[in-house]
Parts: C-alpha cells; structure tokens; sequence
C-alpha cells in the first residue's frame, strides 16, 4: 500500500497540473467575463469534488453505526476533513470570482449558499470529534453525519424559494457550459477527484497510525506497570 | 408501561420540579425581556421598513432564549446519575427523549409568549396578513428547534464546553427551519405574499427530524 | 484592481488552502511514523 504512494502521487500531480494548464491557458476566454472566469475551472471541481466526499462521509457513518467497523470510523473522520478543505477552496474562490464580475462579494446564490451550509455541518461535525470525551464519539459523530445529510434536500429547497422570493443574482454561468470550455472542465473535475482521492487515503492512512499508535503506547504502560509497582522504592506503596 | 404514559409521568415530573424551584425560570424571563430592549435600542423601531426585519429579529431573539433554555435540560439528570437509571430501566428511551423535548417546548413557548406583547409593544406592530398563520409558524418552528435542540444537548453531554457545543451543532441544522420561520412571519406580518410553502417547509423539517430523533436517541443514549 | 488580479488572488487562495493542509499532514504522517518506530521497538 505504501509503496504505491510516490506513483500514485505523481499521476495525480499530473492530472492537476494538466487541469490547471488546460483551464488557465487552453480554455477560450470568456466573452463577458474576460480572464477571471478562469476560476471557475478550479472552483466548481473543488465543489464537486467536496460533495462525494461528504457523501463518503455519509456512507461510512453508516456502515460504522451498522457495523461498528472501525475502519469505517476512520474513513469517516478522513472524508469529512478533507471535504471541508474543498468546501474551504469553493467558498473563498466564489466570492473572489463574483467581486469583479458581478460588483459584489456574496449573494445567496443557490450553489454557494448550500456549499456554505454544508461546510458549516460539517465543521460542527469536526469540532464535535475534537471536543467530544469518552469512547463513543464515533457513533455521536455518525449519527450527526446523518442529521446532517438528512438537512442537505430541505436545505435546498429553503433556498431555492427564498431565491424567488428575493430576486438575486446568480453566480456562474447558470448551467449549461460552452462546449469549448467543456474538456478544461472534465479535465479539472477527474484532476480533482483523484486529488481529494489522494488526500482522503493519506489521512485515512494517518488515521489508522494514530490508533495504532494509540493502542501500542496502551499496551507499552500496561506491561510497564508490575514492572514500576515492584521497584524498591514502591514496594510497599509509598514514595 | 407504554411510551405514552412514561412520557407523561416524566413531563409531569419535570415541570413539577422546574415549578418548585423557579430560579431558572425567573432568570429565563429576564433574560428574554433584556434581548428584546436590546435589539429594539439596536435597530430602529420607528422606521418604516422595520415590519421587514422584525421577524428576523424575534426569531433570532427567541433562539438565544431556546439554546438558554435547551443548555440546562440535561443538567438535573447528569447530577443524580438519573441517565444510568434510565439506561438499565425497561421504560423505552423515546419516552425520556419526548418528555424532555415537550417539556423544552412548553418552556420556549412560555417565553416566546411574554417576549411577543413586548415586541408588539416596541415595535407597533401590526399585522398585515393573515395573523392566524402565526400560531402554526410559531408551533412548527419552536418544535423544530426544541426536538433537534433536546438531541443535541444530550449529545453535547460527554463533550468540553458543553454549552457552546449544542448551539455550534444546533445552528447549521437548524438552517433551513429559521429561514422558514423568519420568512413566514416577515410575510404575514406584512402581508406581502403567502406564508403557505414556509408553513409546509417547516411541518417537512419537523417530520423528518421527529423521526430522526426518535429514531437514533436510543443509539446516543446507549452511547453516553 | 483589474479583474485579473482576482483570478490570481483566487490561485493563491487555492495554493495557500491545499498547501497548508498537505503540510499539516506530512508532518503529522511524519511524528506517527516516528512514534510508531520507538513504539515498535
């Protein structure tokens, strides 16, 4: 498994590095927008790319409350961090592409506010991993990632009719892609998916460590301690 | 022993020992009176458009007063291991989980009632739409905060600074519920268009979530 | 600022996110490792 990492890493620079010169460089400019519609070609695979991961955080959360499967545990907290990465890069990259384009920093546009939504669960879902004590906080957490993916569709559609009730503008091209810019597209959205793919398995990887780790310091003091109490100086209980 | 019956018998119980010693009460009250003072020195209440936002404002003013109230549902049982009890007792877990939510209910509505006459007072308000409407949306809406406020608490239980987690994990989800109630009672009280898909919205938000939380508060019970 | 600064703000923004986590995990990948040796010995 390890061994595999330089190789796979190097493909997934590839790809990315390929995405990027294929959006920055080869993609025709936009008529209106001009050079700056460039970001979307780094914008919008990063918010895919962050939805499947939270999906994966979906699916193990539940496979962990079926099956109690720590693996499953690991893949969770993997997923869920490294989504929220994503999730970080498509809301700072959004309104830095709206700004010039549209004169204004934000509007609850229906792909930026449920991405804001989502990174806010999904923040609350990591700070209850780090502040939560005791040993069930995997099934607390998992039962949040349920609680969280429940909301995604009322989420939606809460923004969806508050949009037509307050008219506002709509950042992005509105749905359909030029063909032109159709391959710099893909492209990013396959160089992306192997990179949050990449990132997920090296923190599921130092996830596992971690346990391991964990687990081995455990074991270490458990059989230090007949070791420690029978010392000269301890036997007999005091200092 | 049905859920019904241990239900009530615990609502009953907890409302009688909230009644006796009425110092969380009191201070709830308080509380809610100041929020109001406050935000009405804060946004201007004699300006035009303040039927606009005022129903932001009371909503947002009865969640500070909801996570107040919702932070110490938990706080009795913690402190006579009463959740120990409840986990080894027959008594289904769903009837604890369901008292504690009606009794959270009661509480909020108990406050949102007295914090009400005091923005109308502030305010001036007048209601332009149909003002009925405002009885579902304030139900729906207090439920959809309390049910998932009560599962959150209890979740928090095991957790440093408790307190901040529930409103941390309560907010985002509570997402699309506060806009449903704030956009409901913003058209209603100005009667511009017609409160009916926030209505619905917010009665989707309270089924599904009712559901979950019955359906996973064994599981965090087990877990505490 | 001309529209094009932003898109170049936007590739900072993007290498600063990535770049700063993928740190936080190397170095972390590195003190385990480090630990998991000692641990093993």
């Amino acid at each position: 498994m390890k061994k595999a990492f330089p190789f796979l890493a190097l493909i997934t620079a590839v790809l990315v590095g390929y995405g990027f010169y294929l959006g920055l460089f080869v993609a025709p400019t936009e008529r209106t927008m001009g050079e700056v519609q460039r970001i979307f070609y780094f914008h919008a695979p990063s918010g895919w790319t962050s939805f499947w991961l939270f999906f994966t955080n979906l699916v193990a959360s539940v496979v962990y409350l079926i099956r109690r499967n720590p693996k499953a545990d690991a893949l969770a907290v993997a997923s869920a961090e490294v989504g929220v990465v994503f999730c970080t890069v498509v809301l700072v990259t959004g309104p830095l592409w709206a700004r010039p384009v549209w004169g204004i920093w934000w509007t609850w546009d229906m792909r930026l506010t449920s991405t804001l939504v989502l990174w806010l669960i999904y923040v609350s879902y990591l700070l209850l991993r780090r502040f939560s004590e005791g040993t069930q906080t995997p099934i607390l957490a998992a039962v949040l990632a349920i609680f969280g993916a429940l909301d995604v569709p009322l989420v939606y559609f809460s923004i969806w009719f508050f949009r037509t009730q307050h008219p506002q503008p709509v950042i992005g091209n509105g749905g359909s892609l030029d063909p032109s810019m159709r391959p710099a597209f893909w492209m990013n959205v396959l160089a992306f998916s192997c990179f949050g793919a990449l990132l997920c398995w090296v923190r599921y990887r130092i996830e596992i460590m971690q346990r391991e780790a964990g687990e081995a310091e455990a074991r270490q003091s458990l059989h230090a301690a007949p070791a420690i109490a029978t010392r000269p100086a301890y036997r007999g209980g005091t200092q | 022993m049905t859920l019904w019956s241990v239900t009530l018998a615990t609502l009953k119980k907890d409302l009688r020992l909230e009644w006796r010693s009425k110092d969380a009460l009191n201070a709830m009250l308080f509380f809610s009176l100041l929020v109001v003072v406050i935000f009405s020195f804060s946004f201007d209440p004699l300006a035009e458009e303040s039927r606009h936002i005022v129903g932001g404002l009371i909503w947002v003013a009865f969640l500070f007063a909801a996570v107040v109230a919702l932070n110490q549902t938990w706080a009795r049982e913690i402190r006579n291991q009463v959740l120990d009890a409840y986990r080894v007792s027959p008594a289904p877990a769903n009837a604890l989980f369901l008292a504690k939510a009606l009794g959270n209910f009661i509480f909020v509505g108990v406050l949102e009632a007295l914090m009400t006459p005091l923005f109308v007072v502030f305010y001036n308000l007048r209601v332009l739409g149909p003002a009925w409407q405002l009885i579902p949306i304030a139900g729906l809406g207090t439920w959809a905060l309390v049910v998932n406020g009560t599962f959150f608490a209890a979740m928090s239980l095991r957790t440093r600074s408790r307190e901040l987690m529930l409103p941390l994990l309560l907010f985002p989800i509570s997402i699309p519920a506060v806009t449903a109630m704030v956009e409901s009672t913003t058209v209603v009280l100005t009667g511009e268009s017609s409160a009916r898909f926030w209505i619905v919205l917010l009665l989707t938000y309270d089924v599904v979530f009712t559901t979950a939380c019955l359906g996973l508060f064994a599981t965090v019970l087990k877990a505490e | 600022m001309k529209s094009v600064d932003f898109l170049y703000a936007a590739l900072a923004a993007f290498a600063l996110i990535h770049g700063a986590y993928i740190v936080i995990l190397y170095t972390r990948y590195r003190k385990l490792s480090q630990e998991l040796k000692e641990l093993k010995k």
